[in-house]
């Protein structure tokens, strides 16, 4: 069955999420969105916090609420990109050779107190896929006597899976995706990584994942990031959804 | 006595007069663009000719402070972000930014909240976990560390104390008594609560007193933080206000594109910023 890089990219996320009780998903993310909603399918007791959600709102008491809940141990697991990503797992969102981003948001803080975070960016390049970030927005890992909660589970691209080897403090190399190939990620990662003599294909979206995602999810996805919805799913959404 | 208002809420005739309010100089704590913010005062702003403002981002900025970058207002942003949302990057900031035309304090949302937070207990600070190790802390004025005074070996973050000259965002209602209502944005309470002064435009008005009205009183903020305040309907346009009116976001995406040059960005305020004068 054929599928769109936006769906395989959701089937890994969710199955990096795995059994958590709450998620919170960021404005700029529909695809880890769909990972959740896909999860939410299969387990209703799922909580979905979709930040910045514009009409009705998981937060009574404005956007500190986020930093509270997470503060107290009550997210499992949070999302980060970054315009460069490092091979400690340094996420930089401030700037980098003379270009300004827009800003670290609450990463600093998130990266500590979520108990893990997913990192994901599309672009699977050497500019920003570097040996080490110009500016650290937010650690990768901390010395011992900082308490920290959570951290680096995994790195995802357009290309690869990479997991994080909290010990090494380094990524290992888990699966490409189809399209790309060992030789193809090492050729546009700026930092080194481990990987196995034989690096595995990323498992491809079952049947039935996909069923889901093409129906009830994508529906919720439409509501809270019509623009994304439309891209990967417009032909479909238009049958689901008769005027 | 202290020397913070805390008498009857001034009710101005404009957004102009509001504007007039807030001197040049002057630090302002500012709402996200999901938040409703006060865009017909940061117009009324432009227009006045502001300059060298402070403008905090609790925790993020959107469209009023790339204009009011854009249009020279402001000298120093802190703030975890600066962002047009699904408009991309905001043009006049990334400018400003990278031609190093004003100070920059790179912040991460929940150290915002927490300075905000000690003023609003009167205390100097308040502490956190999280943020050690990353470049925001080695380059903030004011952000230290200390080992937790309860269990040794335990580094946490304080923030200092942040306190705005002046709280500036834009509300649903007015009531007769001074009190406005923002509902679930709670982060506007925090900003009016920590700021010495408080200026809100508000969309309606409500006879009588919101405080006396068991639902309505918990989405208030108390006239006793409420400086002053001034009708401009529709106010956070081309923001939106919850529950009244959305952020239109074709006009965003108009203004994201004319943004990335200065020329474009004078056709934007020529256009919807200098010949508006309020009635």
């Amino acid at each position: 069955m054929s599928y769109a890089k936006e769906e395989l990219l959701a089937v890994t996320i969710a199955r990096l999420i795995g059994d958590a009780r709450h998620v919170a998903v960021g404005a700029a993310s529909p695809i880890p969105a769909t990972s959740a909603f896909l999860l939410k399918q299969k387990n209703s007791s799922l909580r979905i916090s979709l930040l910045q959600k514009r009409s009705g709102n998981p937060f009574t008491e404005g956007s500190r609420e986020l930093f509270d809940l997470a503060g107290q141990g009550r997210i499992d697991v949070f999302f980060l990109g970054g315009a460069q990503i490092d091979g400690e797992a340094n996420i930089n969102l401030v700037e980098a050779e003379g270009k300004r981003f827009p800003g670290s948001f609450g990463s600093a803080y998130m990266y500590f107190a979520a108990g893990k975070t997913i990192l994901f960016r599309e672009e699977h390049s050497a500019r920003v896929l570097v040996k080490k970030v110009d500016y650290v927005s937010a650690p990768g890992w901390s010395p011992l006597e900082v308490q920290r909660r959570g951290g680096p589970a995994a790195l995802l691209t357009g290309k690869a899976l990479f997991q994080w080897q909290k010990e090494k403090r380094r990524f290992l190399l888990q699966s490409v995706h189809p399209g790309s190939s060992a030789e193809d990620v090492r050729a546009n990662t700026g930092f080194d990584y481990d990987a196995p003599a034989s690096v595995p294909m990323t498992a491809a979206p079952t049947s039935e994942e996909l069923a889901l995602i093409r129906g009830p999810v994508a529906r919720v996805i439409a509501e809270n990031y019509p623009e994304f919805a439309r891209r990967v799913w417009g032909a479909a959404l238009a049958v689901l959804r008769p005027a | 006595m202290s020397d913070l208002p805390a008498n009857e809420t001034r009710f101005l005739a404009d957004a102009e007069a509001l504007a007039r309010e807030i001197p040049d100089g002057a630090s302002i704590g500012l709402p996200p663009d999901y938040s409703p913010v006060a865009m017909a005062v940061v117009r009324a702003l432009v227009r006045r000719g502001a300059r060298d403002l402070k403008l905090i981002g609790v925790p993020v900025l959107g469209l009023c402070a790339d204009i009011l970058i854009g249009a020279g207002c402001v000298r120093e942003v802190e703030t975890s972000a600066v962002t047009l949302g699904e408009a991309g990057l905001a043009p006049r900031f990334t400018e400003a930014a990278e031609k190093k035309r004003i100070k920059i304090i790179d912040a991460t949302c929940p150290m915002i909240h927490t300075g905000l937070q000690a003023t609003e207990k009167g205390v100097p600070f308040m502490p956190l976990r999280g943020v050690l190790g990353a470049d925001l802390v080695a380059h903030h004025p004011d952000w230290k560390t200390i080992d937790n005074p309860y269990a040794k070996g335990d580094p946490l973050l304080l923030a200092k104390a942040i306190v705005p000259d002046v709280a500036l965002f834009h509300a649903r209602w007015a009531d007769e008594a001074g009190n406005v209502w923002v509902g679930r944005r709670r982060e506007l309470a925090t900003i009016a609560h920590a700021s010495r002064a408080c200026y809100v435009s508000y969309e309606e008005l409500k006879s009588g007193d919101m405080l006396e009205d068991e639902l309505l009183a918990p989405g208030c903020i108390s006239s006793v933080y409420v400086t002053a305040v001034a009708q401009a309907p529709r106010g956070a346009w081309p923001l939106g206000v919850p529950g009244a009116y959305g952020i239109d976001d074709a006009h965003l995406m108009h203004y994201a594109r004319l943004a990335k040059t200065a020329a474009g960005f004078q056709q934007y305020l020529d256009e919807f910023v200098l010949k508006t004068v309020a009635a």
